[in-house]
């Protein structure tokens, strides 16, 4: 029915344009909390894990990476943002902890990026498997370029969007408490003023009675 | 030949299957996660989730008996709620922006009470825009070759770059009319202020004059 030669273009195709797994996800990590994920990895899979934070107080966040044998991979305390690459050496479930734990009451929004490479059962090594690869035109060969600077382009803008995220956020707070403050000090020099000449008349309205009655 | 071929695409249909479902994590069953995605108009964005029961008995989580579903509700930036619906413990929602800003999606089960406070693990997986294309699918629908499917893929990504460079225009014209509200409230409240203040000053000065001469000529 088919020339075998379309098999072997639509397993590379199928295999080329499967998805690398990637995952962005973007939550909010309330005060003295801790939010852990997990993923199931084979041996040798590439994973990468990158994290930024969002809003909240000083933007940053407790991490932990662990393996599946409960080795820590990475920990760092406070950190506002990061990319870890790391290839997976054991089989089974890696797990990764976000902890606000440190901060009382400011809760915060970040922002995570999980890509894993693939299983090595299905892994593509090269831009197209061996069978394919007298077929690599320089047409497939500038695609295959075009698709990298395209991802490239993609990942500045997530980048671009993540940081003016964060101006606005802060840009949203000042314009709120500048109104908040400024009807506040407002009402609170009416009341002062109100409040100085009432509490001056009543030092006076005292002496006053005692004054008439000195002076008959 | 025709059963290698059906063989090929079955083969190819199950590695890609075999990738749905990786990164999960834990909720209580009253509790509620929500996940924000700040995503340009008119995109398209894919929820793939797994729900899966801690079973006491063998210490591991089994996919649920049914009567546990997932509860999914998504908000657009305007707060309005666009999808609201309870889905099984495994299933898909769908849903395309139409207003472009932060979407709020948000996942509760809808189990009763009387489970108890058990765990639920939550396997999740969104795709947005681009990402939610399935090639595989758009390959086979339209029989097309390999460097047609690639420069699909290219005119797919560059469609999503120019969506995203429009929506950073609209963010950007809004930053700048949120620093010019808190220019023009700085400018007026201390104005404002500075006038009440003076008032003020007068206004205590006279009444006290006034109060201070009353008492006088007493």
């Amino acid at each position: 029915m088919l020339p075998w030669e379309f098999n072997i273009l639509l397993v590379s195709v199928i295999l080329l344009l499967k998805k690398i797994y990637a995952n962005e996800l973007t939550f909010e990590l309330p005060d003295n909390a801790k939010e852990c994920f997990h993923d199931n990895l084979k041996i040798g899979s590439h994973f990468t894990l990158e994290f930024q934070v969002i809003t909240g107080g000083n933007y940053d966040v407790d991490l932990e990476l662990k393996s599946p044998t409960g080795k820590i991979l990475y920990r760092e305390t406070k950190r506002q943002y990061d990319q870890i690459e790391k290839t997976a050496e054991e089989a089974g479930v890696y797990q990764f902890c976000f902890s606000n734990e440190f901060s009382t009451f400011t809760h915060k929004t970040i922002y995570i990026d999980w890509k894993v490479d693939g299983d090595p059962e299905h892994e593509i090594t090269q831009p197209g498997p061996r069978v394919a690869e007298s077929a690599l035109t320089m047409i497939e060969r500038n695609v295959e370029r075009i698709h990298e600077n395209l991802e490239k382009s993609i990942d500045y803008q997530t980048h671009h969007r993540l940081r003016e995220a964060t101006g606005r956020a802060r840009a949203e707070d000042l314009n709120q408490r500048v109104q908040d403050w400024s009807l506040g000090q407002f009402m609170l020099i009416i009341f002062v003023a109100i409040g100085t000449v009432l509490l001056l008349r009543s030092f006076f309205s005292d002496r006053k009675t005692s004054n008439m009655t000195w002076n008959r | 030949m025709c059963n290698s071929s059906y063989f090929v695409l079955i083969f190819s249909l199950s590695q890609l299957v075999s990738l749905s479902y990786s990164l999960y994590f834990h909720i209580g069953e009253a509790e509620r996660k929500c996940f924000l995605e700040e995503i340009p108009d008119d995109t398209l964005v894919i929820g793939k989730y797994k729900v899966e029961l801690y079973d006491e008995n063998s210490g591991a989580y089994r996919p649920s008996t049914p009567g546990i579903g997932m509860h999914v509700e998504v908000k657009d930036p305007d707060d309005k709620i666009i999808l609201s619906k309870l889905y099984t413990s495994e299933g898909r929602f769908t849903f395309t922006s139409h207003t472009p800003g932060e979407h709020i999606i948000c996942l509760y089960s809808n189990s009763s009470s009387w489970f108890g406070k058990q765990k639920l693990r939550v396997h999740l997986d969104i795709d947005i825009g681009e990402h939610a294309i399935d090639y595989q699918q758009v390959g086979a629908r339209e029989k097309l070759t390999e460097l047609q499917l690639r420069v699909r893929q290219l005119l797919d990504q560059v469609s999503q770059i120019t969506k995203e460079q429009n929506y950073q225009r609209y963010r950007e014209e809004r930053f700048r009319t949120l620093s010019e509200t808190t220019n023009q409230r700085v400018l007026w409240w201390s104005l404002a202020q500075l006038v009440i203040l003076v008032i003020a000053g007068f206004w205590q000065m006279r009444h006290l004059r006034g109060f201070f001469e009353a008492k006088k000529l007493v």
